[in-house]
C-alpha cells in the first residue's frame, strides 16, 4: 500500500494518467460518433443532399463570422450544438444574417427562403444534438392550451421584459425585448426552447411544452383581440395617455375656449 | 293683463323673494361682471373635470368592490377566465365588459382625471405667469397649490384601485417611498397597509380616502377658492379703460351664464368623446395584480410620472449608520425634491413680495415679457419637470425611438441640472427682447414695408403709428426700481439688520436692475410723427 501511495505522489503520475485518460474518452467518443453518423447516413439520401447544401450556404453566408466548421469566432458564437430551432429561428426571422453590428439582430425580412433556411437548420443540426425545430404536431396549442394558465404563465416568466401586453420592452444598452404580438406560434417556441439573444432558455424543466402551450394561445388570444375601449394607443400604457390628455384633450379645450372668447364682429 | 305665464313666474319669483330676500342678491351676483380672456378659462376646465369627476365616480361605486378577497374570475373576459384574482379587480373587469355603459364610465373617469390635472396644472401657470397670485391674492394661490397637491394624491389613488398589475407596482412604489422616511419609515409603512406588503388591507383603506375623505376636502376647497374669486374679482390684462379699481368685461348673466354653462357641456363633450374613442387603462391587459410580477413599461400615469422619472434618475445611494438604513436614492427624489418644489411654489408669492419689496394690492395682470425673471423662474421648474417626465418614460422612448435606456438616463442626469439653468437665461433674455421690441414699436411704429423715394432722391420705409390703445397696452405697466441697501450713516454706524437688507437687495437688483426702460411720451415727441 505504502507504495501506491508514494507512486501516486510523483509528479509525473497526474499527467500519464490524464494522458491515459483522454486517450480512452477520446477513442470511445470517435467509435460512438462514427456509428451515428453511419445511421444517419442510410436514413436518406436526401437529407444528405440537403445537409450538402445547407453547408454549401453556410460557407457563403455565415462562415465569415460563425467560422468555417461553425466553431465561433471573435463576433460570433459558436453554432455547434444550437440546433435546427435555433437556426430556423434566427434565420427564419430574418435576424440573421446581421443587418449591422449593432446591439441587438432584429426583425426583418428573412434573407434566406423556406428551404435555405431548412438546409441550413439540418447542416446545423449535424454538428451536434440540440433543440430540433417543432413540428406542426406539437404546435397544438388551439386544441391543447389553456388560455388563462398560459397568461398566468407569460406574466410570471415574460412580462418583466415583453410587457404584461406582449408589446416588448426596454433591456439595457439598448438591447430590447421585441414585442410578441404577431410573431407565428412556431418562432414562439423556438425562442423559448434556444433563448436567442438577451433571452433565458425556458426549458422542458422550467415550463413544460404543455405550459409552452398554453402560452402560445394567450398570446394569441391577446393578439386576435381589436378595440376594446376604443384606439389602444400603442398598447404602452400612462405614456401616450398622457400624451393624448395633453394634445388633444387640454389643445382641443384651449381651442373652444379661445372661440368662446373671441368677439363677435 | 300679463301673460299667465309670466304671471306665474312673477308669483314664484315673489314667493321665494319674500322668504329669503333672493332678489337683491341675485340682482347683484348677476350683474358681476367678468373679464374675458381664453386663459381665465383654464380654471374652468378644471371645475368641469372635476365635475365630470364626481358623477362618473359615483356611477363606478355602484359596482366597484373594495376588497381583496380573493376568487376565481368566471366574467366575460376570455382570456382571465378562472384566474385567481381579487374582488376589486375582478368587479373592475365586470365594469368594463358586463356592465352597461361601464367601461365608457371607465374611461371617461380615467380621461376626466387626467384632464383635471392637466387643466389645473395649466391654470396654475396662467395665474403664475401673469403674477395674479399677487396681493390680495395669496390665500386662494395656496389653495390652489393644495388643490394640485391633493388631486396627484387622488389620482394616484385611484390609478391604485382595480388592482391590477400595473396599479399594484405603483402601490409598491409608494410603500418604497413611505419606508424611505428616516427613523419612522418602517412603521408608517407597517401603520399603512397594516402589516407587510402586500396585506389585504390596502384596498378597502383607499377606497375610502380616495371616495370619500380626499374629494370632500376638494370640494371645501374649491368652494372656498370659487368664493374668494367671486369676493376679491377676477384680474384683468392690462389695457385701455382697465384699472386696479375696475373690471372690465361681461356680466354674469347672460353672458357668462351661457358661455360657462355652454363650456361645462363642451368640457363634458370632450371627455366622453375620448371615454368613447380612446382606450385608457386597459386593466384587462395588464392582469392582476401578484408581488412576484412585474411588467416591461410600468408607468404611473403623467402627473406622477415626474417623479417617477427622478426616482429612476436617482444613483443608487445608501448609507448606513447607528443600524438604520437611509435610501437616499429614494428619500431625495421621491420626498426631499418634491417637498421643495411644492413648498417653493406655495410661498412663492410672498418670495417675490419679498424680493422686489412690493407688497400693494394687484388687481392687473403683468404681461409676462415684463416681469423676466419670473417668468423666467417658471420656465425653469416647467424645463426640470420636463427633463424628468421623460425620464419616467425612458423605457417607452428606448424602444419607440431606437435609443439606450442608459443614453436617456445620462443625458436626462446631465440635463436635469444643465437646463433649467439654461432655460433661466435664454427666457429672460427673450423677455428683454420682447420688452425691446415693445419700445421700438411704440417709437418708431410698424414698418409698413413700403419704400418711398423722397425728391432728393433718399429712400424711406413708412411707419405706420401704433393706436394710442395699443401703445397704451405696452406702455402702461409700471417698471419698479431695486430695494436701494442701507447706507452706513455719517458715524461709521451700520443699521440693523444690515446683512440681510444687503442679501435681499442683492437679489432684488438682479430681478429688477435688467429691464429695457419703456418709452415715454417725452421720447416719443422728440421723435416726431415724420422723422422716417
Amino acid at each position: 500500500m505504502r507504495k501506491l501511495s508514494r507512486l501516486r505522489r510523483r509528479k509525473i503520475t497526474a499527467p500519464v494518467l490524464l494522458f491515459l485518460a483522454l486517450i480512452v474518452v477520446g477513442n470511445a467518443y470517435a467509435f460512438i460518433g462514427a456509428t451515428v453518423t453511419t445511421s444517419g447516413a442510410t436514413a436518406s439520401n436526401a437529407r444528405s443532399t440537403m445537409v450538402d447544401e445547407g453547408r454549401q450556404i453556410f460557407l457563403r453566408g455565415c462562415s465569415s463570422c460563425h467560422g468555417l466548421n461553425a466553431e465561433g469566432g471573435g463576433i460570433a458564437p459558436a453554432l455547434i450544438g444550437v440546433g435546427a430551432a435555433s437556426v430556423d429561428f434566427q434565420v427564419g426571422t430574418g435576424r440573421m444574417p446581421l443587418a449591422d453590428m449593432s446591439q441587438q439582430a432584429m426583425r426583418k425580412t428573412p434573407v434566406y427562403n423556406e428551404e435555405e433556411t431548412a438546409a441550413l437548420a439540418e447542416y446545423v443540426a449535424t454538428l451536434a444534438p440540440g433543440p430540433a425545430i417543432p413540428g406542426a404536431a406539437q404546435l397544438t396549442y388551439e386544441r391543447d392550451g389553456n388560455t388563462a394558465e398560459g397568461g398566468e404563465l407569460f406574466r410570471t416568466n415574460c412580462a418583466m421584459c415583453h410587457n404584461a401586453a406582449g408589446q416588448g420592452g426596454a433591456l439595457t444598452q439598448g438591447k430590447y425585448a421585441p414585442t410578441v404580438m404577431g410573431v407565428e406560434a412556431k418562432y414562439i417556441y423556438e425562442a423559448m426552447i434556444t433563448g436567442p439573444q438577451a433571452m433565458p432558455v425556458f426549458g422542458e424543466k422550467a415550463i413544460t411544452p404543455a405550459e409552452k402551450l398554453s402560452m402560445i394561445k394567450w398570446i394569441k388570444a391577446v393578439e386576435s383581440e381589436k378595440g376594446l375601449g376604443g384606439a389602444s394607443l400603442g398598447k404602452v400604457g400612462p405614456v401616450t395617455e398622457g400624451l393624448v390628455a395633453w394634445v388633444l384633450g387640454i389643445g382641443l379645450l384651449i381651442g373652444i375656449a379661445v372661440w368662446l372668447t373671441t368677439k363677435s364682429r | 293683463m300679463k301673460p299667465a305665464r309670466e304671471r306665474i313666474a312673477g308669483s314664484v319669483a315673489n314667493f321665494v323673494d319674500e322668504r329669503t330676500g333672493a332678489a337683491k342678491f341675485l340682482k347683484k351676483s348677476l350683474n358681476k361682471v367678468f373679464p374675458d380672456h381664453w386663459s381665465f378659462m383654464l380654471g374652468e376646465i378644471a371645475l368641469y373635470s372635476f365635475i365630470i369627476l364626481l358623477l362618473s365616480g359615483t356611477f363606478l361605486t355602484f359596482w366597484y368592490v373594495p376588497s381583496q378577497e380573493e376568487l376565481i374570475y368566471e366574467g366575460s373576459y376570455v382570456p382571465l377566465k378562472g384566474v385567481k384574482m381579487s374582488a376589486a379587480y375582478s368587479s373592475t373587469l365586470d365594469i368594463s365588459f358586463d356592465v352597461r355603459g361601464g367601461m365608457l364610465m371607465r374611461q371617461i373617469h380615467h380621461w376626466a382625471a387626467l384632464l383635471f390635472l392637466a387643466a389645473m396644472v395649466a391654470h396654475m401657470m396662467r395665474v403664475f405667469f401673469t403674477g395674479a397670485f399677487r396681493k390680495p391674492r395669496e390665500m386662494n394661490w395656496i389653495l390652489g397649490v393644495a388643490l394640485i397637491t391633493l388631486g396627484i394624491v387622488e389620482g394616484f389613488l385611484g390609478y391604485s384601485l382595480p388592482d391590477d398589475l400595473l396599479s399594484g407596482t405603483g402601490i409598491r412604489i409608494a410603500q418604497a417611498i413611505l419606508q424611505a422616511i428616516p427613523l419612522i419609515g418602517t412603521y408608517a409603512a407597517f401603520f399603512a397597509f397594516g402589516g407587510e406588503f402586500p396585506g389585504l388591507d390596502f384596498i378597502p383603506r383607499i377606497y375610502t380616502v380616495h371616495v370619500l375623505l380626499l374629494p370632500g376636502i376638494m370640494l371645501g376647497l374649491i368652494t372656498v377658492h370659487l368664493m374668494l374669486v367671486w369676493y376679491q374679482k377676477h384680474t384683468q390684462y392690462p389695457g385701455p379703460g382697465r384699472t386696479e379699481k375696475n373690471v372690465v368685461g361681461y356680466p354674469l348673466l347672460p353672458v357668462y351664464m351661457a358661455k360657462a354653462g355652454g363650456f361645462l357641456f363642451i368640457v363634458f363633450g370632450v371627455t366622453a368623446f375620448l371615454g368613447a374613442v380612446a382606450s385608457i387603462n386597459p386593466i384587462w391587459v395588464f392582469g392582476p395584480y401578484t408581488p412576484t410580477q412585474i411588467s416591461a413599461g410600468s408607468q404611473p400615469d403623467w402627473y406622477m410620472g415626474w417623479l417617477d422619472g427622478l426616482v429612476r434618475m436617482a444613483p443608487p445611494i445608501e448609507t448606513y449608520f447607528f443600524g438604520k438604513t437611509i435610501s437616499w436614492n429614494i428619500l431625495i427624489p421621491g420626498l426631499i425634491v418634491p417637498g421643495i418644489m411644492f413648498t417653493g411654489l406655495a410661498l412663492w408669492p410672498f418670495i417675490e413680495a419679498w424680493a422686489t419689496g412690493d407688497k400693494r394690492e394687484h388687481n392687473l395682470l403683468d404681461r409676462p415679457r415684463n416681469t423676466p425673471t419670473r417668468t423666467a423662474v417658471g420656465a425653469m421648474a416647467i424645463t426640470f419637470t420636463i427633463v424628468a417626465l421623460i425620464n419616467g418614460g425612458n423605457d417607452i422612448i428606448a424602444t419607440h425611438f431606437s435609443l439606450t435606456i442608459n443614453q436617456i438616463m445620462w443625458a436626462t442626469r446631465i440635463s436635469i441640472f444643465v437646463l433649467p439653468p439654461l432655460a433661466y437665461v435664454i427666457t429672460k433674455r427673450i423677455c428683454l427682447a420682447l420688452q425691446r421690441a415693445d419700445r421700438d414699436l411704440v417709437l418708431h411704429g410698424r414698418e409698413t414695408g413700403r419704400l418711398v423715394m423722397l425728391p432728393h432722391g433718399e429712400f424711406v420705409e413708412i411707419h405706420e403709428e401704433l393706436s394710442p390703445q395699443e401703445a397704451f397696452t405696452r406702455t402702461s405697466h409700471e417698471q419698479l426700481a431695486p430695494i436701494p441697501v442701507a447706507a452706513i450713516d455719517a458715524n461709521g454706524v451700520r443699521p440693523k439688520g444690515v446683512l440681510k437688507d444687503r442679501i435681499r437687495a442683492r437679489i432684488s437688483k438682479g430681478i429688477l436692475q435688467e429691464q429695457i426702460a419703456k418709452p415715454t411720451a417725452k421720447e416719443k415727441l422728440e421723435l416726431g410723427g415724420g422723422h422716417h
